[in-house]
């Protein structure tokens, strides 16, 4: 006989009176499982171990199966449960509640899973009958070491950090400042306003781009309760949902924000001209000291260190000659600030596809290939060629465009999920070509995903206006000019899928709908606040239906395209959605955390800091007055990593203990059931 | 099954995780996939919770195999852990070749919670090959079942 906590004590009975109910679920289990047959073998086997009821029903959940439960606890003073019924991921909640009903500590109540783990995937029912007895006997092993827990309660604080100035970004600050909280709002670009900032029209309606988000940036620099930090990263995240403290580097802009007043005086004397990579997507010029675009917010420009001529030659100083208002300082330096927050939300958006690595579609070799940034960047009237769709040479207007779908996603050699934006995206581009340029316009496509509102409208209208279709992944860009009537022209080879024949179209012009992919620093900014990715890069959601905003990590909410490719609405509803949850928790003033945690036995820690090095929450800190270490309570996510590794054994997981575990297997492995009858290898 | 161990079934003890594995078995369930009835789970909150003792208890104390799985690696809920799961399931195979049992009798087996299938193909392939093997039969030599915790527990005596 294996000793265990349970073990009957001189008066002869076992320290905790246990309950066990085993449910039929309809014939779900029954039908598989002989169930009396199980709830007997309890009521006898497993009386030793301190049970003293055993009871079998139709639907335990129901509430008539619960009342069972309750009633047990109060009239037969119950100490523990166990059901036997379906997986925990169902019910636990359901039985947990019910047992605090009747004054029973919820965490004094197990499920032992025959439902999902025995009767649906096996067949042979006495096999299966005897597995149910073995999970059963685990799961009573296992409950008489169970300890009451007491959730823990943290506050909230009432601030919210916001990483990114993206549309998704902005929509959570707003909201969140609009209820009254205050907001920080952590930019690293000069402005806000992301992506959408750059794009000239917006699908399906067509409306301008800046026409509906200006007002919202203006909002956000103006708004009381939000405190805006652009060209700003935040560095280290620590602390735990309710009270975050979060560094973060205001880089050096080299303009004094109390004295500038953004007249852009210091953007017209400065003589070097600069390729704009980031705003104007390679396609324009911008200065040394510069605001990426007119309407930026906050109006105040950056120097830019690595192009500037003082800091490169030691001498220029224009801006500063003819700054009216002296507010350029060349010695300024980084700064580091240091907020309190209870909530983040991480709005950080996406990066194209570098369209050059499919390098048989030629961006970056044959010239006249653009990617759908710069594309949206020629379209844009404020942009570099003033909104005229021209090939590179600034001049001559295409008579016929390619463009091409799924650059860089739907492929295996690259990604292999779909970036949603790009078919609407190049009808979008179909329509603005033949609009302005009236030229033949080619769109080839795998599938056409036209799927929210007003989107297939769209594709229609697309069609009716005469854009030719051609169902097919192009398998090659190229000047070379093989026939009559190709000479000068980018040649366009691609499978025609429904003509079932291979096809060379002779264009001016090639637009590459490059994927979204995921930031290039996602992961490492995933580590600083303490969220994961997923296999292509994005950062994962809690459930991807019903917990999109939220992550595995408390107090730390995702939206937008950092979770994965969006088009502007959902954005914005995630940004709203991200910005609800932390509201929700901010009016509740405080938090239950699920008491599921690693403590440590000062007495038996030997200091050998082995624990140290192994937490990802930073939960774990090494005291050196005391030699010892200490568990943050709030900071442990409680996945019992340390547990395992402490060699003292000073460190113990609550809820899921060592002897919580060892008894459970030596349940299951009927070890104190000696002698059992034992089919199915006991 | 093999002549030499004729009418030997198996006992599988298996550790799953809470997000990803446990969850396979959930889905393996719903779909109504089947598998042999040999294991017996046990779920931890992460991979990275198992103490090569638990498996090593589990053997003793007549399991013939212990299978641990958890989620795919980069996609731990708790960031990394499973990669630390992944390091001390290393050890215990070679552990266990010193001691004089077969590695084959621990597997690691990574299931996302979309997986449901391929845990149960990996139960099953688990089976035929301890079935192969034969029974382990730690249990009744030494002090029967008891195997580690009495030195466990004496090593937690030593001094800090």
């Amino acid at each position: 006989m294996i000793d265990h906590a349970n073990a009957p004590g001189p008066d002869g009975a076992a320290k905790e009176r246990i309950g066990v109910y085993v449910c039929h679920c309809g014939s779900n289990i029954a039908g598989t499982v002989d169930v009396a047959e199980v709830r007997e073998w309890a009521e006898q086997r497993l009386a030793p171990d301190g049970v003293v009821v055993a009871r079998d029903y139709k639907f335990m959940c129901s509430s008539l199966g619960q009342e069972l439960i309750e009633k047990d606890i109060k009239e037969q003073g119950l100490t523990r449960v166990v059901v036997a019924a379906c997986s925990p991921h169902l019910h636990e909640q359901t039985f947990r509640t019910a047992c605090q009903r009747a004054n029973l500590n919820p965490y004094l109540c197990e499920l032992a899973s025959i439902r999902e783990q025995v009767s649906w995937v096996h067949s042979d029912k006495d096999a299966a009958t005897a597995k149910s007895k073995a999970v059963l006997c685990g799961a009573v092993q296992r409950v008489a070491h169970n300890e009451p827990l007491e959730p823990l309660r943290v506050p909230i604080h009432p601030a919210t950090l916001v990483v990114g100035g993206g549309i998704a970004g902005i929509q959570a600050a707003l909201e969140l400042a609009d209820a009254g909280h205050p907001v920080y709002l952590v930019e690293r670009q000069p402005s806000i306003g992301g992506h959408m900032a750059q794009f000239d029209k917006t699908f399906p309606t067509l409306d301008c781009s800046a026409c509906i988000l200006t007002p919202r940036m203006v909002s956000v620099g103006t708004h009381p309760h939000i405190t805006l930090l652009t060209w700003s990263e935040v560095e280290k995240v620590d602390g735990y949902v309710g009270n975050f403290t979060a560094t973060i580097r205001k880089k050096a802009r080299f303009i004094n924000t109390d004295l500038c007043t953004g007249c852009g005086i210091c953007q017209e004397k400065c003589p070097k001209r600069v390729i704009d990579k980031e705003y104007e997507a390679g396609l324009g010029y911008r200065k040394a000291v510069y605001t990426p675009f007119p309407q930026a917010v906050p109006k105040y420009p950056v120097i830019d260190e690595p192009n500037c001529t003082y800091f490169i030659k030691g001498k220029c100083k224009a801006c500063e000659k003819f700054c009216p208002t002296d507010a350029i300082d060349f010695n300024q330096e980084d700064e580091l600030v240091t907020i309190e927050v209870g909530n983040i939300v991480l709005a950080t958006g996406y990066d194209l596809f570098d369209a050059r690595r499919v390098s048989q579609y030629g961006h970056g070799r044959l010239a006249n290939v653009f990617t759908s940034l710069e594309f949206e960047r020629m379209t844009n009237a404020s942009g570099p060629t003033n909104g005229k769709i021209v090939l590179r040479d600034g001049r001559t207007t295409p008579t016929s465009v390619g463009i091409i779908h799924c650059v860089g996603s739907r492929d295996r050699n690259y990604n292999n999920y779909c970036s949603s934006i790009c078919c609407m995206q190049s009808l979008k581009f179909a329509h603005l070509v033949k609009e302005r340029a009236g030229a033949t316009v080619y769109n080839f496509y795998i599938d056409m995903r036209t799927t929210q509102k007003d989107y297939d409208e769209f594709y229609q209208k697309v069609l009716e206006e005469g854009t030719l279709f051609i169902r097919g992944k192009v398998a090659e860009v190229t000047d070379a000019a093989r026939q009559p009537g190709e000479e000068g022209k980018l040649i366009i080879q691609a499978e025609d899928t429904l003509a079932g024949k291979q096809r060379r179209i002779p264009v001016d012009m090639v637009i590459l709908s490059a994927a979204l992919e995921p930031r290039h620093d996602a992961k490492a900014v995933g580590k600083t606040f303490g969220i994961s990715c997923s296999v292509n890069g994005f950062f994962i959601e809690k459930h991807p239906k019903l917990d999109p905003v939220a992550t595995m990590t408390e107090g730390v909410f995702i939206a937008g395209c950092a979770s994965g490719p969006k088009d502007i609405p959902a954005t914005v509803s995630q940004g709203a959605a991200a910005a609800a949850r932390v509201l929700g928790r901010i009016s509740q003033g405080e938090i239950e955390l699920e008491p599921v945690r690693a403590t440590i036995e000062e007495a038996k820690c030997s200091g050998c800091r082995i624990c140290n090095d192994l937490c990802p929450f930073n939960a774990i800190t090494f005291i050196e007055e005391r030699m010892v270490t200490e568990i943050n309570p709030a900071l442990c996510q409680g996945c019992g990593t340390c547990v395992a590794a402490c060699p003292a054994g000073a460190i113990s997981g609550s809820g899921f203990s060592n002897e919580q575990i060892l008894s459970q297997i030596d349940g299951l492995l009927m070890l104190n059931v000696e002698h059992a009858a034992a089919p199915a290898g006991v | 099954m093999t002549d030499q161990h004729e009418g030997f079934d198996p006992v599988i003890i298996g550790f799953t995780c809470n997000w990803c594995s446990y969850r396979a078995a959930d889905l393996a369930g719903m779909a109504r996939i089947k598998y042999p009835p040999n294991v017996r789970l046990i779920r931890l909150m992460c991979s990275g919770r198992l103490d090569p003792t638990f498996a090593l208890q589990a053997l003793a104390g007549g399991a013939d195999g212990v299978l641990i799985t958890g989620c795919h690696p980069g996609e731990c809920h708790y960031l990394e852990q499973n990669y630390k799961a992944m390091r001390r399931f290393q050890l215990l195979r070679r552990t266990l070749q010193q001691m004089g049992v077969e590695p084959e009798r621990v597997r690691l087996v990574w299931a996302s919670a979309a997986e449901g299938q391929q845990l149960a193909d990996a139960i099953a392939e688990m089976v035929e090959e301890v079935r192969v093997l034969g029974p382990l039969s730690w249990r009744g030599q030494g002090n029967g079942g008891k195997l580690l915790r009495p030195e466990a527990e004496e090593a937690a005596e030593v001094g800090a």
